[in-house]
């Protein structure tokens, strides 16, 4: 069994066809990549994963369970964390305030607890601070821990949004475009996180992602997609090599990511 | 400059990052708790008077300030906690039973309300809370044989275990007791910032889509602190109904909401100290100018012979705050105190706002 089903996905926005008619599944420990053109319906295949939009036809599985019927709130809890393709931290808010909130879905306390500071509280503050740190540490954020988000580069921001994913402890990991905007260092050091994630935490990971040498370094196999429809799919070379994928790229021409 | 070096994870749970910071805050309880022995009546009711509107203000603070949401309706909460208060108590209740009793009903009452209001965003939100405000107050009035109806209500007379607390006949014991919860909710605000419940709160204030995406349910957070914030108001309300002794609808009208949004806003949003600052400032512009009428008269111009004169420079004063310190009173302490410990290593431009860039507005 696959850990993540899509099947015949589509949503109309209405004339608009964002995704019409997308199947795929990803094996767990896979790396797994969406690409296409800039509207071709990648971002909004996670925001349909992430239950944000409700599907107009469609079946999302998730790790045998029928996902398409939740709310968007009840994705985490299940293991699939994400990062946004146009950064969405918590801005006025701590490096380490943004990857603690990653760890909601792990709270053990009631509000009455958290008033009161019970001793419970506490340990399992420890607790969230601990798992908190290794990412901190995996990701190399001890810099910028104490550092709002709002005083921070860009590149920074990005990482900061992947530590607050890997917060969470999912096992599945969205990441939309996590070398956009990057440096050359910066998206190297990105591809050796991926790798990591994989090896190191045992992660799934689908990702949307324009840079091809990264796509080419870390995934498995890659779905191209334009218009919303799948163009198709393999490993990176088969897919580029594929020509309704030229022919996809050349009839529109890549500008930057939007 | 000060350094705090921190040697486990304990440093940054505690409330207080080192000594010096607990012994401030201790000072100023002592002070505060001494004030009755420094200062007459009058100051002391003064002082009473801001620490209720404080409190009053600590939960709105709770909504506006850490959960991004407005209110336009919080005087509702003081009255159904004035209410609430002054009527169990007529019908033989103690104190220290019906004042928790009428934090728990206005808490209650927010949060259902809230369940469907928080839905909607922005201005529609706030209108709602308007409505909630003009429905109360009707209220209020057709439940007369609790409320007095529009001729108003007596708040008994305060006693705990045979000590009294009477606003006038004990104002000094009246005071402590203020102080006294002024300092436990304050406390228990600031456990809620440090716990798992405040950052759910800062969350869905920041970004919802992320909130959503961590796990945290936007409807169910926003409605829980509705409901914390508008126990909070209702605490108040009972303290101020024996502030006032005798009341009616009219001591919880429109214009008290609006200067309770005054005082988060002056204050600083996003600060329990916001809540402190707002309200001295909220109850002492009007003792200030009325200290300025007299003396004014003594100079022989007479600025109470125009009406609204003094509601009009209260406004621009309030006006003027908005427009130059939109951080807040709260805000222009920190960068004060900012300057003061890295002297001489202050820049002018440190305070400058970063640029934000724009988020996506297609997942909203
Ligand atoms: N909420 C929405 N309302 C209307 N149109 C949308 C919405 N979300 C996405 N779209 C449209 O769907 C198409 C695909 O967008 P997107 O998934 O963001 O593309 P990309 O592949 O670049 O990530 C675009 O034409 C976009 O305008
Ligand atoms: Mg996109």
């Amino acid at each position: 069994m696959s850990l993540l089903e899509v099947e015949d996905l589509a949503i109309h926005f209405g004339g608009v066809k964002a995704v019409d008619g997308v199947s795929f599944t990803v094996e767990e420990g896979e790396v797994f990549s969406i690409i296409g053109p800039n509207g071709a319906g990648k971002s909004t295949i996670f925001n349909l994963i992430s239950r944000f939009y409700r599907p107009t036809r469609g079946r999302i599985r998730f790790d045998g369970q029928d996902i398409t019927g939740l709310a968007a709130h009840q994705i985490a809890p299940l293991g699939i964390a994400r990062t946004f393709q146009n950064i969405e931290l918590f801005d006025h808010s701590t490096v380490l305030d943004n990857l603690l909130m990653g760890r909601h879905t792990h709270r053990r306390t009631n509000f009455v607890q958290d008033i009161l500071f019970l001793p419970k509280v506490r340990r399992e503050e420890r607790a969230h601070r601990q798992r908190v740190e290794e990412v901190i540490e995996f990701l190399e954020l001890e810099h910028y821990r104490e550092k709002m988000i709002a005083g921070l580069p860009y590149g920074v921001r990005k990482v900061v949004e992947i530590g607050r994913a890997l917060s969470i402890g999912p096992k599945l990991i969205l990441l939309d475009e996590p070398a956009s905007g990057l440096s050359v260092e910066e998206s190297e050091e990105v591809a050796f996180w991926i790798e990591d994630m994989r090896r190191d935490m045992g992660l799934t990971v689908l990702m949307v992602e324009h840079d091809m040498g990264l796509v080419t370094q870390v995934s498995d196999r890659v779905l191209a997609v334009a218009n919303g429809q799948p163009l198709a799919m393999g490993t990176a070379a088969e897919v580029q090599d594929d020509p309704h994928v030229k022919a996809a790229y050349l009839g529109t021409p890549e500008e930057d990511a939007a | 400059m000060r350094f705090v070096f921190k040697t486990s994870y304990d440093r940054d749970i505690d409330l207080h990052k080192d000594g010096w910071s607990r012994a401030r805050i201790a000072l100023l309880v002592v002070i505060f708790a001494l004030l009755p022995f420094a200062v007459g009546d009058y100051y002391l009711a003064e002082a009473a008077n801001t620490l209720i509107w404080a409190l009053a203000g600590m939960g709105l603070m709770i909504l506006v300030g850490h959960t991004g949401l407005p209110s336009l309706g919080h005087a509702a909460f003081l009255a159904i906690g004035a209410y609430t208060d002054a009527a169990l108590m007529n019908a033989g209740l103690p104190f220290l039973v019906s004042f928790p009793l009428a934090g728990l009903a206005a808490g209650v009452f927010g949060a259902i309300v809230a369940i469907p209001a928080v839905r909607m965003s922005g201005i529609y939100l706030a209108i709602a809370t308007l409505a909630l405000f003009v429905i109360v107050e009707e209220m209020v009035i057709i439940l007369e044989p609790i409320t007095g109806g529009v001729g108003g209500i007596f708040a008994p007379s305060i006693e705990i275990a045979g000590i009294g607390f009477d606003r006038y006949a004990n104002l000094a014991n009246f005071y402590w007791l203020v102080l006294a919860i002024v300092v436990a909710v304050t406390w228990c605000y600031a456990n809620l910032l440090r716990s798992p419940t405040g950052r759910s709160f800062l969350a869905v204030r920041d970004s919802e889509v992320s909130a959503r995406a961590l796990g945290i349910n936007v409807t169910a957070t926003r409605a829980l602190s509705f409901g914390l914030s508008a126990g909070v108001t209702g605490l108040a309300g009972g303290l101020m109904g024996h502030f006032i002794g005798f009341f009616n609808y009219e001591a919880f009208s429109i214009f008290i909401s609006i200067n309770l949004l005054l005082v988060v806003t002056i204050g600083g949003l996003g600060f329990i100290q916001g809540a402190f600052f707002g309200a001295i400032l909220i109850t002492a512009v009007p003792q200030l100018l009325a200290i300025l009428r007299d003396g004014l008269g003594g100079w022989g111009v007479d600025i109470s012979a125009i009406p609204g004169l003094d509601t009009a420079i209260f406004s621009l004063i309030l006006i003027g705050f908005i427009v130059y310190e939109p951080a807040g009173l709260y805000g222009r302490y920190l960068k004060i105190k900012a300057y003061f410990t890295l002297f001489p290593l202050a820049r002018r431009d440190m305070f400058r706002r970063n640029k934000t860039y724009v988020k996506t507005e297609r997942m909203r």
